[in-house]
């Protein structure tokens, strides 16, 4: 298994090479208005590194977010597009998944927590998971004052936590999405043969878009 | 065509057509579109949001048909070439990453373009190499300029543009104050042959002091809110507004004025071969005033089929093929997305 995965959907630019048994590369860079730039050469480099040539690869992993749509859509479009010329499947993976998956995995929480990304607007994507990293409720994208107080006076990680301390009491790491344990996360939902998503993005907002009324006039009635 | 000339595939996505062309050397091999327009209609105008989510979707499939469509496989591209900019700047973001995805994946160079020159250069494909210097007429929703186009691989001069409103933002403008559907252009120009020129609206900047400072700009506010003050008037008065007569008088102050300073521009700067792309060329009073036009001036007028003046990629893809045949080069993987490219820079480095 060569199995390339990278996200999109915060800030972090990131990417990882793993082969079924350990992750062979990794990279992230942090760019909030750069994704369109960084995410090709960061995969170029993490294959590099790795010593994988990229028609060597067998699977594509990409976060489908919730995350802020303009970056989000880079890594989409990229997973869709390399699946296509290599003629690989590519698989879908909630970006608060991935981030769950770390926390129990690195030790950071030991019981039921939640997830809390940055949204923008003044709100946070949140999902609530159990102490396994399996997801409970949501993703939802909510004010912090929305947020179920239980779950917001619990361990919540996640950069969402760490922007709005009067709301997440016990904010921890890590932050943002990493590519390694994105691919982790994923390399062991296939060896347990679940199924995964496809690459549809998880946009939770509707566009912001007002149909146009009557027409203005330019003279004074 | 000859097997040896390069195979170069072209993406674009400044606004809300999403368009995969594939050209070999100066021949159009595929030229596959997917247009979310229907979903902006009532919007009244395209919304960037909107555009950029039916890129994402339309990508692979649009992809997909146009290898269909020539008869190649990916693996037989040459280069890849992407619009870089000007546009909206989310929808060029999936273009541009698309386009890099390939790049990566096939192991082949990417050019990111200036979709200004690309308008140019696909008229290569229909009427064949493009006499140097050339002049260029764009007009579109998104652009109104005047270009003197000495190589368009590397040196395109902007003469003048729009100092407001795009002319096909005009058109669409005005459609709404008659009442006709989104997008405006062919709307107007199909009920203005139904109607007479007798209303006089204003030429913007042509006056004697604008033809020093503005001599090869444009305006089409002044002319737009002309056009609504005379049908508000009109209302007001309890008539019924004469729809052909307004929109075929419209369109004759936009196409007099876009023609007479192109034809200047030609004069002035000793060309004789004038090109006309962008949708507003697609308008049939605009290309017959500049037909008449360049007859009388004795000029050469070049002027794509419909399909190759609206975006599309086939114009990427042939400024690419043009980009690879000239020997230029390739632009790096971490190449931007400029949504304010100028246009005097015809590929992203
Ligand atoms: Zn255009």
């Amino acid at each position: 298994m060569r199995l390339l995965a990278f996200d999109t959907a915060s800030a972090a630019i990131t990417a990882a090479l793993h082969d079924g048994t350990t992750v062979l590369a990794e990279a992230t860079e942090i760019g909030a208005q750069a994704h369109g730039e960084l995410l090709a050469p960061t995969i170029d480099r993490v294959l590099r590194v790795a010593g994988v040539g990229v028609g060597d690869l067998t699977h594509l992993v990409v976060g489908v977010g919730p995350g802020p749509f303009t970056g989000l859509r880079v890594g989409l479009v990229t997973a869709r597009v390399m699946a296509e010329a290599l003629g690989i499947p590519a698989y879908g993976v909630c970006s608060l998944d991935a981030v769950a998956a770390e926390a129990v995995g690195s030790g950071t929480v030991d019981g039921p927590f939640a997830v809390a990304t940055d949204a923008r607007r003044k709100e946070v994507y949140l999902a609530a998971y159990d102490a396994d990293g399996g997801r409970r409720t949501g993703p939802d994208v909510l004010h912090p004052g929305d947020v179920d107080p239980a779950v917001a006076a619990g361990p919540v990680v996640g950069a969402g936590a760490w922007l709005y301390p009067g709301t997440f009491a016990d904010p921890r790491e890590p932050r943002l999405v990493t590519g390694g344990w994105l691919a982790t996360y994923a390399v062991r939902l296939l060896a347990a043969g679940e199924p995964l998503r496809d690459t549809a993005p998880m946009y939770l907002r509707r566009p912001d878009a007002v149909e146009s009324a009557a027409r203005k006039r330019v003279t004074q009635p | 065509m000859t097997a040896d000339q390069p195979l170069v595939l072209g993406i674009e996505t400044s606004c809300d057509e999403t368009g995969v062309g594939l050209v070999r050397g100066t021949t159009l091999l595929a030229d596959a579109v997917a247009s979310s327009v229907d979903e902006h209609a009532r919007f009244g105008g395209v919304v960037p949001e909107v555009a950029s989510r039916a890129h994402l979707d339309a990508m692979v499939p649009t992809i997909r048909r146009a290898c269909e469509t020539a008869g190649v496989t990916l693996r037989d591209v040459d280069a890849i070439a992407v619009t870089a900019g000007p546009g909206l700047a989310g929808s060029l973001l999936v273009g541009v990453a698309a386009a890099k995805a390939l790049a990566l994946s096939l192991g082949r160079p990417i050019y990111g373009v200036n979709h200004l020159a690309a308008h140019v250069a696909v008229d290569q494909l229909q009427h064949g190499p493009l006499p140097e210097p050339t002049m260029a007429l764009l007009v579109s929703g998104g652009h109104s300029s005047l270009l003197l186009v000495p190589d368009v691989t590397t040196d395109v001069r902007p003469l003048g543009s729009t100092i407001d409103d795009a002319a096909g933002e005009a058109f669409d403008k005005v459609a709404r104050v008659l009442g006709l559907p989104f997008p405006g252009g062919p709307h107007i120009d199909r009920v203005a042959r139904e109607g007479v020129v007798d209303i006089d609206f204003p030429r913007g900047l042509t006056s004697g002091r604008d033809m020093e400072r503005h001599r090869f700009d444009f305006s089409f506010s002044g002319l737009k809110t002309a056009v609504a003050r005379w049908v508000e008037a009109r209302e007001a008065s309890g008539q019924p507004v004469p729809v052909a007569d307004v929109a075929a008088a419209f369109q004759e102050a936009v196409v007099d004025v876009l023609t007479r300073k192109a034809l200047l521009a030609c004069t002035e700067h000793g060309v004789d071969h004038l090109v006309i792309g962008g949708g507003v060329a697609a308008n049939s009073r605009l290309r017959a005033l500049a037909q008449e036009r360049c007859d009388d001036a004795g000029v050469t007028l070049r002027v794509p089929r419909p399909g190759l003046c609206t975006d599309n990629g086939a114009m990427v893809a042939a400024l690419g093929a043009e980009l690879v045949s000239r020997g230029r080069v390739p632009g790096p993987l971490g190449l931007p997305a400029d949504s304010s490219m100028p246009v005097t820079q015809v590929s992203a480095t």
